[in-house]
């Protein structure tokens, strides 16, 4: 593949998401003179905020290499936490301490069997996604826990001050966090190591980088995350149940790979990931507003998602068929012309 | 290299690559039977304390819960082993068992041969496009099987609706498929130990089979040696596509009512069938037989669990934590394995 077409085919992976999130506002705001109103942006935040939060610190456990599906199984847990310990009276400061630490704990598990055992992660959170969910059930069981104190409720529904009413709180810490893990991702050197080790474990191993104890810190942050966002998810529902976010965890995948972040690692951006999560949050919307049967909205994001990624791999499929390679390499994961650009000169 | 390992065992002198095989396939031996153990094990710990689980009913009952998970499993297995994954099966099976079950109500008196045929050619068109698009369009399985996870799931509920298929409006045939037995073990069991059976001698024993191994364990080396990737990744999710078609039927015939819900969430329940079963996540080993015994030992758990009077809430966490315990064993045997065969440059994962 020319280094010019490579060029070409990054740019497109990058523009492919703007103009998808540009033609949604379109076709958002030609069904709906709701589209473009603060109130209906309020809405989109309140529906979103949530799954939009966990896409940022998926996004750095992609480019890493690895993968985590117990991402909403965690979410689950610390609202079952949240409901059992207020149900039994608890102080709310005392109950958030125990939520993080369980958090943190339940990303240090899954970051430790991938790194110090070496497991696959995606066996090991399909496994951690069962348990973590199972700990919720048991912690809860049927029972469902309400009347939280309204300070906190009114966080998950009242828009935050000074905006017009148009940001709700997780939109609020979405952006914040966009921009923390941003700075982090893109201009530290603990960033760029994401990416080399991404791109190559062993490449990075030999090159000093701490893989492992980076690993577990993507995980440990993750399960911060995420059992923060289950505190946020229980606040806006006011409603501790054992199914909370229930399957959340491909949907967040979804939008990290719409985004354009490379399965195998190595390849992606938190700006790529923003304007996934704004594009998903807009159809989500527009299809909303148009009436449509809301539980089937999956077709258009799996659409979405196949189509983002064939666009991708258009340009480099030309060039293979240039090259009249007799046999199709199999996976790009194989074909090192893919993975060892993003390695040297990262987007 | 397997010299030494040779003098060292103390084994009577061999061709240097039967020692390594033999070690090998000891392993893969001990893999399979390590789950019945765990299975007696369990059973027997169970039914000490509560005789009623060996009840004939409660075996059946376990056996007949198993035959859809285990015809999954075999599906799985095929994709799994290639280094591929499908997470479509779960909505593949509801879309099948809605539309094929739905049929019954629609035209009186179809044959039941023919819902069958239905069942499995949703499922073959399924698994087709799935396979297309991931050995023709080169986008990874992952990728393409959540997709199709969320667009056929999102089809069952659009022609779905609010609607469902009621036990009432199938014929008393079809309901009474997961109840025939045979002296007292379950018709479906049989036919679904055979399927598995089948795929377990094909994987094993076939050209095409054992190349699905090839391309689990080294994907460039397979096409360096002239498998036709693309076509045998292709038939693998054909053929998982088609076991979750007629999977769906049964299930139909097994639960009678049919909404837009049927079979979610199963993919992430099959796959953990299928690793508990000692099939590689990343491909290359594993067989059909041992994910279909994964299969069972989980829903045995389940029953158990019931027999025992510990409430459901707790089957899914020991599900989680048998699926961490299963892959931990299976990693300290492979460090242990690689060891011994001292093979260089093993996958470092």
């Amino acid at each position: 593949m020319s280094e010019r077409l490579r060029w070409a085919a990054r740019w497109e992976s990058g523009l492919a998401v703007v103009v998808v999130v540009v033609i949604i506002a379109v076709v958002g705001v030609s069904v709906s003179s709701q589209f473009f109103t603060s109130n209906n942006f309020f809405n989109m935040g309140l529906s979103n905020g949530e799954i939009a939060i966990m896409t940022l610190p998926m996004t750095l456990i992609v480019i890493s290499g690895e993968i985590d599906l117990s991402v909403a199984s965690i979410l689950g847990l610390s609202s079952a936490l949240l409901g059992v310990l207020w149900a039994r009276h608890w102080p709310m400061i005392g109950i958030f301490a125990l939520i993080a630490v369980v958090g943190l704990a339940a990303g240090a598990v899954n970051g430790l069997l991938v790194t110090r055992v070496g497991l696959p992660s995606l066996a090991v959170t399909i496994g951690t996604l069962a348990l973590y969910r199972g700990i919720a059930t048991i912690l809860l069981g049927p029972s469902t826990v309400t009347n939280f104190p309204t300070t906190y409720t009114n966080l998950g529904v009242n828009a935050v001050p000074f905006t017009g009413d148009a940001i709700t709180y997780s939109t609020a810490l979405f952006l914040v966090l966009a921009l923390v893990f941003g700075v982090v991702l893109h201009a530290t050197p603990f960033g760029r190591s994401i990416y080399a080790m991404g791109a190559s474990q062993e490449a990075a191993q030999f090159s000093g980088i701490r893989v492992k104890r980076i690993k577990t810190i993507l995980f440990m942050v993750s399960g911060l995350v995420c059992a923060l966002v289950g505190v946020l998810w229980t606040f806006r529902l006011d409603t501790a149940v054992q199914n909370n976010g229930l399957g959340l965890e491909l949907a967040v995948v979804a939008i990290v790979l719409f985004a354009g972040v490379s399965i195998f690692g190595g390849k992606g951006s938190i700006l790529g990931v923003v304007l996934a999560v704004l594009a998903f949050a807009g159809l989500q919307n527009a299809l909303l507003l148009t009436n449509f049967n809301q539980e089937a909205a999956g077709i258009v994001t799996g659409a979405l998602l196949l189509l983002s990624v064939f666009g991708r791999n258009l340009a480099s499929l030309s060039a293979g068929l240039r090259k009249r390679i007799p046999t199709r390499p199999g996976r790009s994961v194989a074909d090192p012309s893919q993975v060892t650009p993003t390695a040297t000169t990262p987007p | 290299m397997s010299t030494a390992l040779v003098s060292r065992s103390e084994r009577p002198p061999a061709p240097a690559g039967t020692g390594a095989r033999k070690l090998t396939e000891r392993a893969f031996r001990i893999r399979e039977s390590g789950i019945i153990v765990v299975l007696l094990v369990f059973v027997a710990i169970t039914a000490s304390i509560q005789p009623r689980f060996l009840d004939i009913t409660n075996i059946q009952f376990i056996l007949v819960n198993t035959t859809v998970f285990a015809l999954l499993a075999l599906g799985e297995t095929m994709v799994v082993i290639s280094r591929n994954y499908d997470l479509s099966m779960g909505s593949v099976l509801g879309l099948s068992a809605y539309l094929s079950a739905s049929q019954f109500g629609q035209h009186h008196g179809i044959p039941i041969v023919v819902v069958f045929l239905i069942g499995l050619g949703i499922g073959l068109a399924c698994g087709a496009a799935n396979g297309i698009m991931v050995s023709a369009g080169r986008v990874p399985s992952l990728v393409v099987t959540l997709a199709t996870l969320y667009i056929i799931r999102g089809i069952d509920i659009l022609i779905v609706g609010g609607n469902e298929v009621v036990a009432s409006s199938l014929p008393a045939a079809f309901l009474n498929i997961p109840k025939a037995t045979v002296l007292g073990i379950p018709v479906l069991a049989i036919a679904i130990a055979v399927v598995v059976a089948v795929g377990a001698y094909y994987l094993r024993s076939f050209r095409s089979g054992r190349e699905l191994y090839a391309i689990g364990s080294n994907p460039e080396a397979a096409r360096l040696a002239g498998i036709p990737i693309g076509r045998r990744v292709l038939v693998a999710f054909v053929c998982s596509g088609a076991i979750a078609g007629v999977a769906g039927v049964l299930w139909a015939a097994q639960y009678g009512t049919v909404d837009s819900t049927a079979g979610t969430g199963y993919e992430l329940q099959v796959i953990s069938a299928v690793v508990v079963g000692g099939v590689a996540i990343f491909g290359g080993s594993g067989s059909a037989v041992g994910a279909a015994l994964g299969a069972l030992l989980l829903n045995t758990i389940s029953s158990a669990l019931y027999v025992l009077g510990i409430s459901p809430f707790w089957d899914q966490a020991i599900w989680g934590f048998l699926l961490l315990l299963a892959i931990t064993i299976d990693r300290l045997i492979s460090v242990r394995l690689t060891a011994a065969l001292r093979v260089r440059g093993a996958r470092h994962e």
